[in-house]
């Protein structure tokens, strides 16, 4: 009863760089900055591929919203193991407007379409940090959601699923279909190594439009600036015990 | 010329210098280096010397492979998870 897995991944500025808010606070510095695939997304992509090896899903299908440049971000997910994926191409000021909602419309519409089991997607993208659209995806379809998953099992014709929260850890089991996002525990994943980028240069990405699979874009969502964090305080120095109380005093702490 | 070898000492450099696009101290810190060290072992002709350092050559693959991992796993914990929280 093996089944489809659909995985989304998300291009990202690499984790390692230096983000600059750009001078017009309109955004930050996107040009010329290295991106890569969301590190949530590659434990997701990670964990896809191993119920796969382990012959407990058929297939697994890397999905990207955004411009070109997402078929790098899809051709990583098949180096990793994915057997193909699906561009949905989104560019200009549509793509400057994507946001969980928007995705998890696609995510949705793509799920019915490939008739797909389990969806897997990180639990947020480091660059909105938004914890939605996996949410969102699963009451969109009206599926199960198993999230902040640090552990992922098949059970019978569900899913065990130890998620991390605040207390610990929760236990849940899910019917299939489902929706997993994955937390930072749940796996080591992969490299995706030169010999397996060259060998996933075979497989197959199919472009799709968001009008094709019938998703309106448009956001109720206005950004009106974005800015730096405030600058640290340089801290104070004091010579004695006394010196510290009297001005933990003044400040008002004590 | 150990023929067959020579094939895969080029697949290990190129692999090497993929990985090492990545490198924290920068990629062509890492390229000088990776150059010199595949220079300096230019004449060897014993094909089993040549196996050892192809050897060497893919267990530094694996040791960068880790290094990135956990550079990228502490910074995710640092970022996204509560100091003093259990593991």
């Amino acid at each position: 009863m093996a089944g489809r897995v659909l995985v989304g991944v998300k291009r990202v500025i690499d984790y390692a760089v230096k983000i600059r808010v750009k001078p017009d606070k309109t955004g930050v510095v996107t040009d010329g900055v290295k991106h890569s695939m969301n590190p949530f997304c590659e434990i997701a992509v990670e964990e896809a591929v191993r119920l796969r090896e382990k012959k407990l899903m058929k297939e697994v299908i890397a999905v990207s919203c955004g411009p070109q440049q997402c078929q790098e971000t899809i051709r990583t997910a098949l180096a990793m193991g994915a057997d193909r994926g699906i561009h949905v191409e989104v560019s200009g000021k549509d793509y400057e407007n994507l946001g969980p909602l928007q995705v998890s419309k696609i995510m949705a519409a793509l799920a019915k379409k490939e008739e797909a089991s389990l969806v897997i997607v990180g639990k947020q993208a480091i660059d909105g940090d938004c914890n939605q659209t996996g949410q969102m995806t699963a009451a969109l379809l009206d599926w199960p959601q198993g999230t902040f998953a640090s552990e992922v099992s098949v059970d019978g014709d569900g899913l065990k699923v130890e998620r991390e929260i605040d207390g610990g850890l929760e236990s849940v089991r899910i019917k299939m279909p489902a929706v997993v996002t994955a937390d930072l525990r749940l796996n080591e994943p992969r490299y995706a190594t030169l010999p397996n980028i060259m060998k996933a240069k075979k497989k197959k990405i199919a472009s799709v439009k968001p009008a094709d699979l019938g998703v309106e874009l448009t956001s109720r969502l206005e950004i009106l600036a974005v800015e730096d964090p405030p600058q640290r305080q340089s801290g104070v120095k004091v010579e004695s015990v006394q010196d510290l109380v009297t001005k933990l005093r003044d400040s008002g702490t004590l | 010329m150990a023929n067959p070898l020579r094939s895969e000492v080029v697949r290990l450099y190129k692999d090497l210098l993929y990985l090492g696009r990545e490198y924290p101290k920068g990629a062509d810190y890492f390229k000088d280096r990776l150059k010199m060290a595949f220079l300096k072992n230019k004449g060897v002709t014993d094909p089993e010397k040549i196996k050892e350092l192809i050897g060497r050559g893919e267990y530094v693959i694996k040791e960068l492979e880790a290094l990135y991992y956990l550079r990228k796993y502490r910074a995710m914990k640092q970022r996204y998870y509560e100091e003093g929280k259990k593991e």
